[in-house]
């Protein structure tokens, strides 16, 4: 992938949190970010929330995303979303897998700044990192 | 004496002697218009034959339609004994439990990793204390349980063990499965805790310990369902499962069982995706191979021994959020796959799985869809309606054709060993690297618009999003760390601790078998995590290389 400009692309870190092994989305998004020009910094599985901060700040990153199937979004959001804050990390989550409709506004009041579910396409991926870390600089 | 080629008598003869042995349901066999049909058409093998092509039983549905065995689990144990105790009221006799994340990966529901996720996706159990009040009255004498579980498999198979014996009833009178498939974890699920080899040692001994003592009960599930749901394509699936299969056969062989006592107590566990000849071709392959290779590699000399029989569910991943009512047509025509392909049991998937765990009434309707294959369609009046169509045998011959250039493959990364072979392509990534490539091409099709699925990137208005979703709340944590306290301090830690001692000490003995001392344990109300991390201290904890 080839930038004609001098900025350095966008770097992310994607991780699983706790302990739901679903890996398969997180990974195709992985290759679809890679594909469409972005750093991807891939931590795996069962990651804790200091894993996640502490590869944020080693690797000068500008985004996490984090994926849910198992139904411990809210609660994984919350906790991801805080150490962010305490870390004073400065940098947008945002959160795929699946997303009960009803739960959708509870993420975006708790700072989830994209929400990315079932069927989102390789552009709609990239174009939601790229939002949300313009809208944070 | 064998039939010249392109002459059927002798094997007809034989099947229709074996089919006259069979019992009949009592079914008249024919069309909706009234037109008597045949139990099969075609030419030999036929079904009952070797290499059971065609199906394992010379009568198929004629005698037994498939089972109908819906997955279920959720919440506390008590409010799964609720659902238990309604379906053995509705004459259903098989259970099939679904456990919560914790339970799965061998945690505490009061674990750091616990959070969010206790009765979630499936029941919590922590102490033997759960699992009394998981089967409380229920007499475990008269039901077969299988308990979907692979990592802590010993310490769930233990604590079914003890409930069953605190309640009088005698180990060898209990019937059922457990998954305990720990090689696609490793591969595919990712519910894996310690590394490999010494999981493998504690599954050969929980094989040992169910072959010697519990003759109904079946100590391995051999499951490609996960594999397939993680991305591979049908015929990986096949040949990854498969493979499995047969290093399960070859360290059961090495631990001195016979492959003719062990085989038998082996069952399978497949996908049922959406394209439909691909499927049942896949199905009908993978008979074919399993005969083969147990006869011919690993000399497996009686018929039993042969015969792989299959559980198949529907394809969780086809599912989609959008327009979720279509889910419906999906799983009806995955499930006609499954029959047609000649399942022993079928689970049908409910259309709002991707959206949330199932309510009642969409697991209603997917198994009122099984009731309309079995009842309304007539596909079960005909054993392998499809053997005898081109397309069907060259899609059979094709999917064997790739799944053995896969076991080639695994063969040579195991020097001549499928054991050796599942091990390094573990440690090498192979599995997860073919998976996760098959997985990326299949969403870029889509992505490229060259792949349609209906109401995602096609075909998109209708979607009005109001469906009721089952939503399990916090107050199932709450009253399971509650639950859990009071068991730790009502029972004798000492008892606990020794227990412990006792079990670490086998685990670090070679020789020894462990199931006696999980089941020590567990009567001493020893949680799963204790047992775990006192088992980790042994073995060490298994961490997957991130590889995209």
């Amino acid at each position: 992938m080839s930038d004609t400009t001098n900025e350095k692309p966008l770097r992310i870190v994607l991780a699983k949190l706790g302990l739901d092994g679903h890996d398969r989305g997180l990974k195709v998004v992985a290759r679809m970010l890679r594909d469409g020009g972005l750093e991807v910094i891939y931590l795996g599985l069962r990651q804790t929330t200091d894993q996640v901060i502490a590869a944020v700040e080693q690797e000068d990153a500008d985004a996490i995303g984090i994926s849910m199937l198992n139904g411990g979004h809210l609660a994984l959001s919350q906790k991801m979303i805080n150490a962010i804050n305490e870390a004073e990390a400065g940098v947008p989550l945002i959160v795929g897998g699946i997303v009960p409709e009803a739960d959708v506004e509870k993420l975006n009041e708790m700072g989830v700044a994209a929400i990315l579910g079932p069927g989102s396409s390789s552009e709609d991926c990239v174009a939601s990192v790229r939002a949300a870390v313009a809208a944070l600089a | 004496m064998a039939d010249a080629p392109g002459d059927n008598t002798q094997a007809r003869e034989e099947w229709q002697e074996a089919f006259d042995a069979s019992k009949m349901r009592d079914v008249d066999f024919q069309t909706m218009s009234g037109v008597p049909v045949d139990p099969v058409y075609g030419d030999a093998p036929y079904p009952g034959q070797y290499p059971y092509t065609r199906g394992v039983y010379p009568s198929m549905y004629r005698s037994r339609l498939w089972t109908m065995r819906m997955f279920a689990g959720f919440g506390t144990a008590e409010d799964t004994n609720g659902r238990f105790k309604e379906l053995l009221r509705s004459g259903g006799t098989g259970l099939s439990t679904a456990f919560d994340m914790p339970t799965l990966m061998g945690r505490d529901s009061d674990h750091d990793w616990a959070l969010g996720e206790v009765g979630k996706a499936g029941v919590a159990i922590d102490t033997l204390a759960d699992m009394e009040d998981l089967f409380a009255d229920i007499d475990l004498s008269g039901v077969s349980t299988s308990m979907t579980i692979n990592g802590p498999s010993p310490i769930l198979m233990a604590m079914y063990v003890a409930v069953a014996e605190n309640s009088g009833v005698e180990r060898s009178k209990l019937g059922g499965t457990i998954q305990a498939d720990i090689l696609k974890e490793y591969q595919a699920q990712k519910e894996y805790i310690f590394p490999p080899r010494p999981s493998m040692r504690l599954i050969t001994d929980m094989m040992k310990f169910t072959s010697a003592e519990m003759p109904r009960w079946h100590p391995i599930s051999i499951s490609g369902y996960h594999i397939r749901e993680a991305g591979s394509t049908a015929a990986q699936e096949l040949a990854f499962t498969l493979g499995n299969g047969f290093a399960y056969i070859e360290a059961a062989i090495e631990a001195g069982l016979d492959v003719d006592d062990f085989a038998p107590r082996l069952s399978f566990f497949f996908n049922s995706h959406l394209d439909f000849f691909e499927e049942i071709g896949k199905f009908r392959a993978a008979r074919r191979i399993w005969a083969r290779w147990l006869k011919e590699r690993y000399g497996a000399k009686t018929e039993k021994a042969l015969l792989m029989r299959f559980h198949t569910q529907t394809a969780g991943v086809s599912l989609t959020a959008q327009q979720p009512e279509i889910n419906i047509a999906r799983v009806a025509i995955q499930a006609l796959a499954g029959v047609l392909g000649g399942t022993q049991s079928l689970h049908t998937d409910s259309f709002d799985e991707a959206l949330a765990l199932p309510t009642e009434k969409a697991a209603r309707i997917a198994l009122r869809t099984q009731q309309i294959i079995a009842h309304e369609t007539g596909a079960a009046n005909v054993a392998d309606p499809l053997g005898g169509s081109d397309y069907v045998e060259w899609m059979t011959d094709e999917m064997e054709r790739q799944a053995e250039a896969i076991f080639a493959h695994i063969d040579n990364l195991g020097d001549g060993s499928m054991l050796e072979g599942a091990y390094a392509g573990i440690d090498n990534g192979y599995y997860v690297g073919e998976i996760a490539d098959a997985a990326y091409r299949f969403e870029r099709e889509i992505n490229a618009g060259r792949r349609i699925v209906v109401g995602v990137n096609d075909f998109t208005e209708g979607d009005d999003s109001d469906n009721d979703t089952l939503y399990i709340g916090a107050e199932v944590e709450e009253y399971q760390l509650k639950r859990l306290g009071d068991v730790k301090q009502k029972r004798d830690a000492e008892a606990v601790q020794s227990a412990l001692n006792n079990l670490v000490a086998v685990a670090s003995t070679p020789d020894q078998n462990t199931m006696p001392a999980f089941i020590d344990a567990v009567k001493a109300y020893a949680t799963e995590g204790e047992i775990v991390d006192a088992l980790e201290g042994v073995y060490g904890t298994y961490v997957e290389k991130a590889i995209i």
